[in-house]
């Protein structure tokens, strides 16, 4: 189906029809129909989410704990605060790491000071304290702590910086305290940057880049914004390992602490979420001088591009190896091309993610043959969006910070055959019988990178798309037709 | 006072506002020269600010002061 512009605007137009005068001038702003040319009106972005409506969004907690800090395996993130907020994001996102869980590694579990009244009325920087030291004798192997503040810990007062240095010059290794309490900023997104001060202020400025372990090569990269999530990190990392670069680091997919302190030596920072990862790129840019390259490894074409891309920062010796590697895969992506495209063909994929694939996946589901009709980010900023229009036709439907009735209206008047978003959306559609795929952590899934992740995201999407159930099912749109016909 | 990193792109100068976490590409900056840089600083969302301009062209990225104007 090819949308033109008119049909596209009246849907916009229709959607808005049910808000309140306030509210329906504000969402207007946020949805747009996208135009190739750079011309459209620039879709508003990073702004607060009206009361009373239902958004995807997540906290800067979610944005520093789950996203940033907590993949990095051999420190123990503590989610100071009341016992919920880590509980039910543990291990959630599905952060793969090598390692003994409980000796050397922390990834998957969950450490909390479990706030009671007690700790809200007289403060829970004793209890903090407390807790490091039972974290010490319970698991000497941790090789730092990052204390995640919760709300009440912003709201009470705490001085949980105080303690960070109390506890560092105790015990001599790397503590964070990292005010991302969920009620700041208007999405994850602020917890990413806050995230990132921390890793500037903490891990790199307390590190002396001359006096970093590891010796620095010529072809040192690092892959930042890769949380390696059903093994993403790995599936990239062998790319660019085999077209000769070493990779240092994994921020923070995988990561250590070590590794982190070691990146002020590389040669490139190669950033895949730019979104959540750019600012300490910006710092290493600014202080280090180590440029950066956002990269995209979803499809053989996008993986072609970007190791074309990141060879060409290096010498001909790098050049040449990429060409031999990309040569050597195509023998691998073509038959699985040649298998799934007949059976995908044509289909229409709507996105609602968070920050990079709404437009970095779109090359592997052009690469099935399939079309995208509808795109849209829950947290993204306006360099996002311009880095989305060109990526996407003439005519797309661009949603930001899609709340869940514009996404069902949506739904509904386009059609989709697919949907990728997150797992807040994923039962919804389910029930309205549209094949969907939670494209947060690949529905238990993945790795969906670099070509080996090609061939697992192919087979993903056509065992949900072709899978028979969806016809035992009737959207509710089909429902009406049906009932009308009858009546009549 | 924001701080704005001016940055350069292949379209360009771009400043990023920390404060807002804004990237954006600037329309046009007073002083380019060598030995005098900075001055007004307009960018591409019409915004407008000053920078104190500098004895001599830094090497960007570059983290700088600024003053909103205009």
């Amino acid at each position: 189906m090819s949308m033109d512009k008119q049909t596209t605007q009246a849907m916009i137009d229709e959607v808005l029809e049910v808000y309140p005068e306030k509210a329906q001038k504000d969402r207007a702003k946020h949805l747009a129909v996208n135009e190739t040319n750079g011309e459209g009106k620039c879709i508003t972005s990073n702004r607060k989410s009206q009361p009373g409506v239902m958004t995807a969004r997540g906290c800067a907690y979610a944005g520093s704990k789950g996203v940033v800090w907590g993949p990095i395996k051999d420190m123990i993130h503590i989610s100071h605060g009341p016992v919920g907020c880590g509980q039910y994001s543990r291990a959630g996102r599905r952060n793969y790491y090598t390692g003994y869980t409980g000796v050397n590694a922390f990834g998957t579990m969950n450490f909390t000071s479990d706030f009671q009244e007690r700790d809200i009325v007289f403060g829970g920087d004793k209890k903090l304290s407390t807790i490091i030291d039972e974290l010490e004798t319970l698991f000497p192997l941790a090789k730092g702590y990052s204390i995640q503040s919760e709300c009440p810990v912003g709201l009470i007062g705490d001085d949980i910086e105080a303690v960070a240095k109390t506890k560092k010059a105790e015990i001599g290794k790397t503590l964070v305290p990292v005010r991302c309490e969920g009620f700041r900023g208007v999405s994850q997104s602020l917890g990413h940057h806050i995230a990132n001060d921390t890793l500037r202020d903490y891990v790199l400025d307390g590190t002396d880049p001359e006096a970093a372990q590891a010796e620095a090569g010529e072809y040192d990269v690092a892959i930042i914004g890769d949380y390696n999530i059903g093994g993403d990190a790995w599936s990239s990392r062998i790319l660019l390992e085999e077209i000769g670069l070493n990779v240092v680091a994994q921020w923070s997919g995988d990561g250590t602490l070590t590794e982190l302190e070691n990146t002020p030596k590389v040669k490139l920072n190669l950033v895949h979420c730019y979104r959540s990862m750019n600012y300490i790129c910006r710092h290493m840019e600014e202080k280090f001088g180590i440029p950066w390259l956002e990269y995209n490894l979803f499809g053989p074409t996008k993986c072609e591009e970007s190791l074309r891309a990141i060879a060409a920062k290096f010498d001909e010796k790098i050049q040449a190896k990429a060409e031999e590697v990309i040569a050597r895969y195509r023998a691998e992506w073509q038959p699985i091309i040649d298998k799934y495209k007949p059976r995908l063909q044509g289909k229409k994929v709507m996105l609602y993610v968070g920050g990079l694939r709404p437009r970095h996946v779109i090359g592997a589901y052009e690469d099935l043959g399939m079309e995208i009709v509808g795109t849209g980010y829950e947290f993204a900023h306006n360099d996002d969006y311009a880095k989305t229009t060109p990526e996407v036709k003439d005519a797309t439907l661009l949603f930001d910070d899609a709340t869940g009735f514009e996404l069902e209206f949506f739904a509904e008047k386009l059609k989709p055959d697919l949907i990728g978003a997150g797992v807040k959306e994923k039962y919804i559609f389910q029930k309205m019988g549209i094949p969907f795929r939670q494209m947060h952590s690949w529905d238990y899934s993945g790795p969906y990178h670099g070509y080996d992740g090609f061939a697992i995201f192919a087979r993903d999407m056509d065992m949900t798309l072709n899978n028979p159930c969806w016809d035992k099912l009737t959207p509710p749109w089909k429902q009406e037709k049906d009932s009308e016909a009858a009546a009549a | 006072m924001p701080n704005l990193i001016i940055s350069q792109t292949d379209d360009g100068l771009q400043a990023y506002i920390a404060k807002k976490d804004l990237e954006l590409a600037v329309a046009s900056l007073e002083f380019q020269q060598a030995d005098r840089w900075g001055g007004n600083i307009i960018l591409a969302d019409g915004s407008e600010f000053y920078i104190e301009p500098l004895s001599e062209a830094p090497s960007l990225p570059k983290t700088l002061r600024a003053r909103r104007a205009g």
